[in-house]
C-alpha cells in the first residue's frame, strides 16, 4: 500500500541536480513553490519551462515523477470541480443550479496546473535527495529557529530515526498480520468498518513493540553518548560548492523573472 | 590495573503490582564484588533474571549502583560530571541488532559515536575506515543496516562502539538472537579485537561455547557472583552449575558422565581435541583403561 507514495523516495543518479548541496534544493523548491503562486497567467510558460529543464537535468526518468501525483488525483479533481462550478462571473454553459463560468474554467486549470507542479516539484526534490541528507539540509536551515526555543536537532533527529524505522516496523506489521491470520483473523471480507475493526489485533501488538524499540534504541543511544545536538560534530557537514552557489544565481534570477513578468507585464 | 571494579555494589528497585498494591523491592544485585584487569576477555553467566544484564549496565554507568561503588578507569559512576567519559571508555552492546543502530547507512552508524563525542569530521572518518575494517565490515559500509543478516547488524554495532576508541567493550549477550552462524562470526570478531587491539571484553551470556575462550569467568545466581575463575575450572563443577540452572558444554557433559561411570578422565574438558587426547591416553595407557576395553 506504500509503493504509490514518491514523495519520499530517493531514485539514485549521477546527475547535477542530485550532486547540489540538499540546501539548495530545499530552497530552491520553496522559491518555485512561491513562483506558483505568483504566476497569473502567461508566466506558467515559465514556470514549465524551469520545471522541464531541471527535470531533465536530474535524469530522473519522467514517468517516476508523475507517479508521485497518483496519490493525489482525487484532490486535484476536487479541487478542480469546485473551482469550475463554484465561481462567479459570466456563464458560458447552464444546467439547472450548476453553472460554468468563464471565470470557473480559467481558476479551475490554474488550480490543476498549480498543484501538478506543486507535487512535481516536491518530488523532484525527494527523488534526488536521500532522507538523510534532506533532514540534514533542515536542519542546518532552521537552526536559526533554536533562538525561540525550537529543538531543531531534536526534530531532526527525530526524522532520520522515524525513516531508519519504517521497514523494520513495516516488516513487523507483515508479520503480525500473518500470525494473526494463522489464527483465523479476517482482514479480506466485510466492510469498511469491520475491516478496520479488524486492524485492531495488528495495531496494538506493533505500537507495544514500537515502544519497546524506542526504549531499547534510546539505551543504546545513550551508551553511544548521545546527549543532543550540543558539542556535537557531524561526519558530513554541509558546505556549499561554486555550482551551489551558481544554482543559487539561477534561483534567485528566475524568481526575479515570475516577479518581473507579472509585476511588468501582467502576465 | 583494573579497568573495572566493583566494591559491595547493590542495586535495588520496586516493582509495583498490577492493581496498585505495595510496591516491592527487588535485589537485582547484591553485594557483588569484583575486578577486571584491562585486556582481559571476561565472561559473565547466568540464568534469566540472575542479574547479569543489570551488572552489565553498571559498567557504562546507564545504571547507578543503589549501594556501594562501582569505578570504570578510576572513575566513580556516582559522578555526573563524568558519565560520558566512562560511556566513551566502556561501550556497550545490546541484545537485539535492530534497536541498536541509529543510522540508514552503515558507516554512518558507525560515525554516531564519534560525532556524539565531537571528534573532527576528518578523524571521523578515520575512525570509520578503520572500525569497519577490524570488524570485517568495510564491503559493506554504504548498505543500509536493513539488508544485512543479524551476525553482520552485531558486527556493525561493534565497529559503532571501536569508533569511540574505548579501553573496553561489553556485550550483553549479543548473540542471544542469532543464528549459528551469526554467533560464530560476531565472538570470532570479538576475540580479534580482543587479542590485536588489547580491548577487555565482558561477555555476557548463556552459551557455554562462548565462555571456554575466556581469561575468567563469573557465574551470577539471584544478583551475587557465586563462582568465579577460569573456565576450566567453572566447568569442573558441572553438578554445581546444574543447580545453578546452566548447561556445561556437551563434550564437558560427557566426560563428566563418563567419569562418574568410572573412566579416569579429567575434570573440566572444553573442547572436542582435549576430549579425544584424553580418551587416547587412557587407551594407550593399556591395562588400567578398565571401562574400556570393549572397543
Amino acid at each position: 500500500m506504500f509503493k504509490d507514495i514518491t514523495i519520499g523516495q530517493y531514485y539514485p543518479a549521477d546527475s547535477l541536480i542530485h550532486k547540489l548541496d540538499p540546501r539548495v534544493k530545499f530552497v530552491g523548491t520553496l522559491i518555485y513553490i512561491i513562483s506558483l503562486f505568483v504566476f497569473h497567467t502567461w508566466g506558467y510558460v515559465l514556470g514549465t519551462i524551469f520545471l522541464f529543464s531541471v527535470i531533465r537535468l536530474s535524469k530522473v526518468p519522467f514517468g517516476f515523477m508523475v507517479r508521485g501525483l497518483k496519490a493525489v488525483w482525487i484532490l486535484l479533481i476536487f479541487t478542480m470541480v469546485l473551482n469550475l462550478f463554484l465561481t462567479q462571473g459570466t456563464v458560458v454553459w447552464q444546467f439547472g443550479i450548476f453553472h460554468i463560468t468563464r471565470e470557473g474554467i480559467g481558476t479551475a486549470a490554474k488550480m490543476g496546473i498549480r498543484l501538478v507542479y506543486l507535487i512535481i516539484g516536491c518530488s523532484i526534490m525527494t527523488l534526488t535527495t536521500t532522507p538523510n541528507k534532506l533532514t540534514d539540509a533542515m536542519e542546518s536551515l532552521f537552526r536559526p529557529l533554536r533562538k525561540v526555543h525550537v529543538p531543531v536537532h531534536e526534530i531532526a533527529m527525530m526524522m532520520s530515526i522515524a525513516l531508519r524505522f519504517i521497514p523494520i516496523l513495516m516488516e513487523e506489521t507483515d508479520k503480525i498480520k500473518k500470525a494473526q491470520m494463522a489464527r483465523g483473523a479476517d482482514f479480506e471480507s466485510g466492510n469498511v468498518i469491520q475491516r478496520v475493526k479488524a486492524m485492531v489485533p495488528i495495531l496494538v501488538p506493533l505500537f507495544v513493540s514500537a515502544f519497546r524499540r524506542a526504549n531499547d534504541l534510546a539505551l543504546a543511544m545513550e551508551a553511544r553518548c548521545y546527549h543532543g545536538g550540543d558539542g556535537r560534530t557531524q561526519m558530513r557537514p554541509l558546505v556549499y560548492q561554486s555550482r551551489d552557489y551558481a544554482a543559487y544565481s539561477v534561483l534567485l534570477a528566475y524568481l526575479a523573472a515570475a516577479i518581473a513578468l507579472r509585476a511588468v507585464l501582467r502576465w | 590495573m583494573s579497568i573495572i571494579k566493583a566494591d559491595k555494589l547493590n542495586y535495588d528497585y520496586l516493582e509495583y503490582g498490577e492493581d496498585g498494591e505495595k510496591p516491592e523491592i527487588t535485589h537485582a544485585v547484591r553485594d557483588v564484588n569484583l575486578k577486571i584487569r584491562e585486556g582481559q576477555f571476561i565472561a559473565i553467566l547466568g540464568h534469566n533474571g540472575s542479574g547479569k544484564s543489570t551488572l552489565a549496565k553498571h559498567m557504562n554507568a546507564l545504571l547507578v549502583p543503589t549501594g556501594g561503588t562501582m569505578w570504570v578507569d578510576q572513575m566513580d559512576t556516582h559522578e555526573d560530571d563524568e558519565v560520558w567519559d566512562i560511556r566513551q571508555r566502556a561501550g556497550m552492546v545490546f541484545q537485539n541488532p535492530d534497536n541498536q543502530i541509529v543510522s540508514s547507512v552503515v558507516e554512518e552508524d558507525v560515525g554516531f559515536g564519534p560525532e556524539n563525542l565531537g571528534v573532527p569530521t576528518d578523524e571521523i572518518w578515520k575512525r570509520v575506515d578503520d572500525s569497519l575494517r577490524k570488524t570485517g565490515m568495510i564491503a559493506y559500509r554504504h548498505h543500509s543496516p536493513n539488508k544485512l543478516s543479524g551476525g553482520q547488524k552485531q558486527r556493525v554495532a561493534i565497529a559503532g562502539v571501536m569508533a569511540m576508541k574505548p579501553k573496553c567493550i561489553i556485550m550483553d549477550e549479543p548473540t542471544a538472537m542469532l543464528d549459528p552462524n551469526g554467533r560464530h562470526e560476531v565472538i570470532q570478531a570479538v576475540r580479534d579485537l580482543n587479542k590485536s587491539e588489547g580491548v577487555t571484553v565482558i561477555l555476557i551470556t548463556h552459551y557455554m561455547e562462548e565462555v571456554i575462550y575466556a581469561d575468567n569467568v563469573f557465574v551470577m545466581d539471584e544478583g551475587r557472583l557465586v563462582m568465579q575463575g577460569t573456565p576450566r575450572e567453572i566447568f569442573s563443577h558441572v553438578d554445581e552449575l546444574h543447580e545453578l540452572r546452566l548447561d556445561v558444554p556437551h563434550v564437558t557433559q560427557l566426560a563428566h558422565a563418563l567419569r562418574l561411570k568410572g573412566l579416569d578422565i579429567p575434570e573440566g574438558i572444553l573442547s572436542i581435541d582435549e576430549f579425544v587426547d584424553a580418551i587416547m591416553k587412557i587407551r594407550d595407557g593399556g591395562t588400567e583403561g578398565r571401562s574400556c576395553q570393549s572397543d
